[in-house]
Formats: structure tokens, C-alpha cells, sequence
């Protein structure tokens, strides 16, 4: 393809020998008004690495997550204290503009979510909002391949995104998410509401994209945080029903050897 | 095995289907008044055409000049329709110049940008500016909103009763009702869309623009028709401010009267039935029906044409 991608390929090749964490947080914690979702949470997430996140129903997976590009604030009553750290830069500081975390720090969410427009704008969407310059049909046409439905959607690109099947819909988002040219990727159990043919099609395709991305995934599934992944975070609930981080390591390790009780009753099953 | 009893009545027939009563009394209902609905349509129609048609059928009266003449003089047999069409789309013109844009303003910040709190606060609101009497509008157009436009444009240019004033006020009267039916169609589209959007690093006028708007637009275009029609229909208003007397202009400072202003005036003053006068209103009431019905289907076209299915 044209210059126009080849640049964007040499600029994530020159941030990325810079750098080995991508993202940290310091002593975060989240709240809804009074309630403590989560609890003073330190992890670093490595560079063009997959982690996973995993733990009960309501430790605050989501909330977590959503605190990586400031869409928890979309959220009234919610606040959070301490630091989320992308490349070193508080997230959090007063000069900061959300909209450009966003830019930089994208997301999928768990139901599939395509815009009502057709294949073709959901694409460039987000392109036109931050001013793209290059050539559209090449972005769309990269950005679908990159999400592995290019040559699924190439003749109707001009259909609506919403008659496409649930786990086309879900590499849709995946490959609108991709076409702003982010950084991070944020995944919110992404396969949870597809058959398995399509979930292992998303696996794949996060394998492919962490050569390019680092991607953060929340997931209920073990075994596919095992396929996917190479760190993974486990959370728990403590008394108050505040999640907070029991084990985090390399996912090998994780499951096969688990430092914590909690975590190896939590991945045998035999939790709660 | 014996059932065991949890509090449910015994199945008396099996799996035989069961006549529930509720059922049918309730379907029947919904039947009737569907069917009514429609007849009081159909009688409606029925009415205004049977007695439009007699107007036609007198001498000196044709379709072409009815639609075509600018001349609405009764006493000298000339029913142009022009004069009073002109007016009534002069008002309702300026009317959706203050009621649109306005309208959306006011339901982009009501759905998207206000908080809960003040969403509680202004709907209602809006909801009870909606119920006012138009005679009051009337009378605001008349001593406020004519005087302004006298002080504003000179008082040589602006006529005492005026177009412009009755349909600015009209404006304001159907702009709560805009505001509201499109505020519903915005808070009707999935928060999932705003938030793909947000994470696509939107910011919140892109996204209210971008993506609530658009695919919310059937439910904006029907507040608007509604709006439309309304204002088309609106007869105090034009009775007591836009002036009386046909007069065939389109300078919106002079006074015309509207269709429905001269229906108000014909038909409050004592006309004998089967004149002409008074079939010549029933006339005017099936070219209402008609510009309201035709705004109707263009709109559903247009939609149709640009609507976005969310789900
Ligand atoms: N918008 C909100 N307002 C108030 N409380 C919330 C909100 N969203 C989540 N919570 C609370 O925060 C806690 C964590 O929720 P979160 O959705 O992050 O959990 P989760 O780990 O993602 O759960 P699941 O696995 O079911 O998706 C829960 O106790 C939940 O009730
Ligand atoms: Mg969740």
C-alpha cells in the first residue's frame, strides 16, 4: 500500500523501541459516588503485549477498563483518586483533553455497537472527526484488512454496518477502532455475545493485532484469556465489595502455577 | 404421580386451548377504537368534500381559478385561493424559522448536554408552555412582538396587524412541542452509539451531531411535520394578529389574512348555510387538508431516504 500507511507503520515502529509500559496505574482507585468500585490498583501493561483481566461478576473488570481512556467519566457521580500513567503522562491531570486519550487509547465494546451507517462510514467516522488528511478509501480499505473483514465486506462496503452478522459487526468496531490508529486497544469481553466460530475468528485476530497494538482484554472466559493473552490480572471483591488486584503475572504462570489460593480456586472453578 | 399443589388452579382441560375472556374483551377493544379512529377520518373527509364539491358545482366557480386566481372576493365572485395560501405559508415560514432551529437547539441540550437534574427541571416545562391557550400567543403577537417589529423596521413599513408578527409568535408557540418531540427521538437512540463514538475520541457536539442526530432523524422529521402543520392549522394566532381581509402579498410586514383566519372570520359572523361563502370555507378546509396531507408523504419519502436503523 501507499506511503500514507507506511508512514503510520514507521512512526509505531519508532514509538515503540522507546518504550516497555505503555500504561500504568498508581494507586488508582474508582468510585460511584460513595461506593469504592475498585481499589488501589498498581499494574503496568506491557507494550504490544495482550493482558487479560479477569475475576468474578462485579469486581470491577469494566470499570477498570474504562478508566484507561477516561470513559468512566461518562458516568455521573463517578471519580476517580490516583494516577493512570500513559507513557509516563498522568491521564488524569487538569490539562489533559479526554478526547485525545481517546484518540490514542481506543476501545470495543462487549455488544457489538456499529454506528447506522454504512460499512464504509462507520470506518471513517472516526478518521473525519480527528481530521484525517490521507486518502479515506485506502484507510478503510487497511483498517478492514487489519480486522480480518476486508474481503468479507469489500462489495457492500456501502451497506448498512448493521446488516452485517454479530461477530462481522464486532471486527467492524474492531476495524473502526483501528482506523483512528491508536495505540492501545480496550477490549470489553468483545466475544461474550458471539457463537464460538466468530469468538475464535476475535481471538485470532487479537493475537495478529498485539504485533501492531497493546491490547487490554476483559474476558470471563479461562480459556480464552489462556489462547489470547500473555499477562493476566486476576480481581477479586473485597468485604465491601471493592475489587481490588490479587495476582498479576505472565498468564503461563498464572494458570499453571498461581501464586495466590484465591486465584487457583478462581481458574479451577471452585470459586465462591 | 400425584400434583403437587403450589398454589395454582388445577388445569380443568389439559393442554386444550383455553377461552380467556380478558383476552378477547381486550382485543375487541383495541379493535373498536382503531376502527373508530379511522371512521371519524373517513367522515371528516366525507364532510369537508361533500360540501367543497357544492361549491364547486355553483356557476362562476372553477377548480383552475380556485387554485390559480389571486383574487378571494366573494361579494364579486372571485374565489382565488392565492391571497390566503400566500399568507398561510408566509406565517408558517416564519414560524419554522424560530420553531427549527430553536426546536433542535433546545432537544440537542436537553438530550445530550443537560443533566439529569435540569432535564427534570425543563421538560415539564416546555410540556406546560405547550399547553397555553393560543389566544394568549394572539394577543402577546398583537401588543408585544408587533410594536417590537414597529420599533425595529419603522412603523411606515410595519402594518399593525402583519404576517410576520403572527408567524414569529407561532414560532414560539409550536417550538416546545418541536423541542419536545425531538428531545424523545434523541433520548430514544442507544447509549451504546454515544458511547462508540466517545471512544472513538468524539467530542460531544460530534457526537450529538454526528451520530444522535442522524440516527434519530425519522423521529426529528415527524416532530417537524408535526410542527408544520401545526402552524399551518394554528388559527388564533393569525385571527387576531395577522390582520383580516384577503389580500394577495408577500411583503410578510402587511396584513393578510391566512385560510384559516378567513374560515374564523366567515364562520363567525351569521352566514346562512348553502350561500356560497359557506361552502366556499369547506373549499379552504379540504386545501388545508391536502397541504397537510401532501407535507405527510414527502416527509415519509425523505425519511425513508436518510433514516439510520439502529436495531
Ligand atoms: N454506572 C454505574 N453507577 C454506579 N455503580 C456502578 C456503575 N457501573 C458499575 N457500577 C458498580 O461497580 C461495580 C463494578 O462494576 P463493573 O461493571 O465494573 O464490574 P465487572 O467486573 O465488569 O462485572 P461483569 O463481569 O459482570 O461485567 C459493581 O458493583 C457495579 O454495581
Ligand atoms: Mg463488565
Amino acid at each position: 500500500m501507499t506511503h500514507t500507511i507506511e508512514k503510520i507503520k514507521t512512526q509505531r515502529i519508532k514509538v515503540s523501541e522507546k518504550l516497555v509500559y505503555v500504561l500504568e496505574t498508581k494507586k488508582l482507585n474508582i468510585y460511584y459516588d460513595d461506593f469504592r468500585a475498585i481499589s488501589e490498583v498498581n499494574m503496568k501493561i506491557e507494550r504490544n503485549k495482550v493482558t487479560a483481566i479477569i475475576g468474578p461478576s462485579g469486581c470491577g473488570k469494566s470499570t477498570l477498563l474504562r478508566s484507561f481512556n477516561r470513559m468512566n467519566e461518562l458516568v455521573q457521580g463517578s471519580r476517580i483518586s490516583g494516577e493512570v500513567l500513559f507513557h509516563g503522562q498522568n491521564l488524569y491531570a487538569p490539562d489533559v483533553d479526554p478526547v485525545e486519550v481517546r484518540h490514542r487509547i481506543g476501545m470495543v465494546f462487549q455488544k457489538p455497537n456499529p454506528f447506522p451507517k454504512s460499512i464504509y462510514e462507520n470506518i471513517a467516522w472516526g478518521a473525519r472527526v480527528h481530521g484525517f488528511k490521507g486518502n479515506m478509501d485506502e484507510l478503510v480499505e487497511y483498517s478492514l484488512r487489519q480486522a480480518a473483514l476486508w474481503e468479507e465486506v469489500k462489495d457492500i462496503l456501502d451497506h448498512s454496518g448493521l446488516a452485517l452478522s454479530g461477530g462481522q459487526q464486532q471486527r467492524l468496531c474492531i476495524a473502526r477502532a483501528l482506523a483512528v490508529q491508536p495505540e492501545v486497544i480496550l477490549m470489553d469481553e468483545p466475544a461474550s455475545a458471539l457463537d464460538p466460530i466468530s469468538t475464535l475468528h476475535i481471538e485470532d485476530l487479537i493475537r495478529e493485532l498485539s504485533n501492531h497494538y497493546t491490547i487490554l482484554i476483559v474476558t470471563h472466559n479461562m480459556q480464552q484469556a489462556a489462547r489470547v493473552s500473555d499477562f493476566t490480572a486476576f480481581f477479586n471483591m473485597n468485604g465491601d465489595r471493592s475489587g481490588y488486584l490479587v495476582e498479576y503475572d505472565n498468564t503461563n504462570q498464572l494458570f499453571t502455577m498461581p501464586k495466590n489460593k484465591l486465584t487457583e480456586d478462581y481458574i479451577t472453578g471452585r470459586f465462591g | 404421580m400425584e400434583q403437587i399443589a403450589l398454589g395454582y388452579p388445577k388445569s380443568r382441560n389439559g393442554l386444550k386451548r383455553r377461552f380467556r375472556v380478558g383476552e378477547n374483551a381486550i382485543l375487541a377493544l383495541l379493535f373498536i377504537s382503531g376502527v373508530f379512529s379511522i371512521f371519524t377520518t373517513i367522515g371528516i373527509v366525507y364532510e369537508l368534500g361533500k360540501e367543497a364539491l357544492l361549491f364547486f358545482r355553483t356557476p362562476n366557480v372553477d377548480l383552475w381559478s380556485f387554485l390559480s386566481g389571486t383574487q378571494w372576493q366573494p361579494h364579486i365572485d372571485k374565489f382565488g385561493i392565492l391571497p390566503l395560501f400566500t399568507s398561510t405559508l408566509i406565517t408558517s415560514l416564519f414560524a419554522m424559522l424560530i420553531a427549527a432551529p430553536l426546536g433542535m437547539g433546545a432537544a440537542i441540550y436537553l438530550s445530550e448536554y443537560a443533566s439529569e437534574k435540569v432535564r427534570g427541571f425543563l421538560k415539564p416545562i416546555l410540556e406546560i408552555l405547550a399547553g397555553i391557550p393560543t389566544i394568549v400567543y394572539g394577543y402577546f403577537a398583537l401588543t408585544f412582538m408587533t410594536p417590537l417589529l414597529r420599533t425595529i423596521f419603522g412603523r411606515d413599513v410595519v402594518e399593525i396587524y402583519n404576517t410576520a408578527s403572527a408567524g414569529l409568535v407561532m414560532g414560539i408557540l409550536i417550538l416546545p412541542m418541536i423541542a419536545s418531540m425531538a428531545e424523545d427521538a434523541l433520548s430514544a437512540v442507544p447509549n451504546a452509539l454515544r458511547e462508540a463514538a466517545y471512544g472513538l475520541g468524539g467530542t460531544k457536539l460530534e457526537v450529538a451531531l454526528k451520530v444522535v442526530v442522524p440516527a434519530a432523524i425519522s423521529g426529528i422529521a415527524a416532530a417537524f411535520i408535526v410542527g408544520i402543520s401545526r402552524a399551518i392549522g394554528e388559527t388564533m394566532i393569525v385571527a387576531v394578529a395577522a390582520g383580516a381581509g384577503p389580500n394577495f402579498t408577500f411583503n410578510p410586514f402587511k396584513g393578510a389574512e391566512t385560510m384559516t383566519g378567513h374560515i374564523v372570520r366567515i364562520s363567525g359572523g351569521d352566514l346562512s348555510y348553502d350561500s356560497i361563502d359557506y361552502n366556499s370555507i369547506f373549499a379552504i378546509g379540504l386545501m388545508l387538508f391536502f397541504v397537510t396531507l401532501t407535507l405527510n408523504l414527502i416527509s415519509q419519502q425523505v425519511v425513508r431516504r436518510f433514516r439510520e436503523v439502529y436495531e
